[in-house]
């Protein structure tokens, strides 16, 4: 997912910064003020950001025979909205960027909207409209994360094919065929990655309602009605 | 407590574990990283025109490095994770032990952190 430092021609850097940079700052300002009036959240913030770190550090060998990595951030999204978790994401991005040479400076902006930003709305959409169905509430957490994942390597592949039109002019159709090939290097790499991040991340939060579904609850992420059926069933 | 989750969980893993042991014992697939592919496609439709407009700053200088700080990167989450995980179960124990069981909502965890 991560597209690689200088991958991008200075126009499309410029453009993805520009829709990036907004939700970042809108994202730190949701942040400080969540902090201000929740102190008590910031374990949770921490949890949220260290699972994106995890789980985005990990190359999982998948089904194609390459190495792709999960996003983490489903968790955040769900809990904290998509907003911070841009803010999340745009840490282990930079961290990633400096040290790893994985992913970039210029390419943050199109990386940060990718993962940082699509994906978790992609993950928020779904948690939210899940939670006014029957489903099984970890199942719905398993959903928002998978599709979230696997949304954010569909606006990867979004990003390059624009870039990288067939032929080199920007017509729908040459988007298209472009689209295909570098949606055939991240789609079905990341098809069964996106089911192993949903279930970690369902499990996840299983834990999170364990020991700690009070906050979740006050932060209207959960009901306290759900939270009751749930430990009813798990505790 | 349930264990539900976990079993279904440890059961994907597992699926997903054998068949990346038959899968890389029966065919000759290099696991390289999706994300250095692009590279090779943008060649192709460029017709190897491409040129990055910008290098890496630093460069982890071999592969033992790379995973170094890759491995360094899971090791700080997980220690994150890890610490918070066991801050709250043990609060939550003690707080029931010292006679707040019955409480929906402990008094004192709105004041800490």
């Amino acid at each position: 997912m991560h597209i690689m430092e200088g991958f991008l021609p200075a126009i499309w850097c410029i453009v993805w910064f520009a829709i990036s940079i907004p939700v970042i700052a809108f994202g730190v300002y949701k942040l400080n003020k969540l902090v201000k009036e929740k102190r008590e959240i910031l374990p949770l913030l921490a949890v949220a950001g260290a699972f994106i770190f995890v789980l985005s550090s990990l190359k999982i060998p998948s089904v194609t025979g390459s190495c792709s990595h999960p996003t983490g951030t489903g968790i955040g999204a769900i809990m904290f909205g998509p907003a911070i978790t841009a803010v999340l994401s745009t840490i282990v991005l930079i961290y990633q960027a400096l040290f790893l040479a994985h992913g970039g400076l210029t390419t943050l902006g199109a990386n940060v909207l990718s993962m940082g930003i699509a994906g978790p709305v992609v993950s928020y959409l779904i948690y939210k409209a899940g939670m006014k169905t029957k489903l099984n509430f970890y199942f719905i957490v398993f959903l928002a994360a998978a599709f979230g994942d696997w949304a954010t390597y569909m606006v990867t592949s979004t990003q390059l094919a624009l870039a990288y039109p067939a032929g080199g002019v920007l017509t729908f159709g040459a988007f298209l065929s472009s689209f295909g090939k570098f949606a055939a290097v991240f789609a079905f790499t990341q098809l069964p990655l996106a089911i192993i991040e949903g279930a970690v991340s369902a499990l996840l939060f299983k834990y999170v309602v364990d020991v700690k579904s009070d906050i979740l609850v006050e932060m209207k992420v959960l009901e306290d009605s759900v939270v009751r059926k749930l430990r009813g069933i798990s505790a | 407590m349930s264990r539900k989750l976990e079993l279904i969980v440890l059961a994907v893993l597992l699926i997903f574990t054998a068949q990346f042991f038959y899968m890389s014992s029966t065919t000759d697939a290099e696991y390289g990283g999706a994300d250095d592919m692009p590279e090779g496609v943008i060649g192709e439709i460029t017709d190897g025109t491409f040129e990055p407009i910008a290098k890496p700053i630093w460069e982890p200088p071999s592969g033992e490095i790379e995973s170094l700080l890759f491995g360094l990167q899971a090791a700080i989450g997980a220690g994150v994770i890890g610490y918070f995980f066991g801050y709250y179960r043990a609060k939550k124990n003690y707080e029931n032990e010292l006679g707040y069981k019955g409480k929906n909502k402990p008094e004192g965890d709105k004041n800490s952190i």
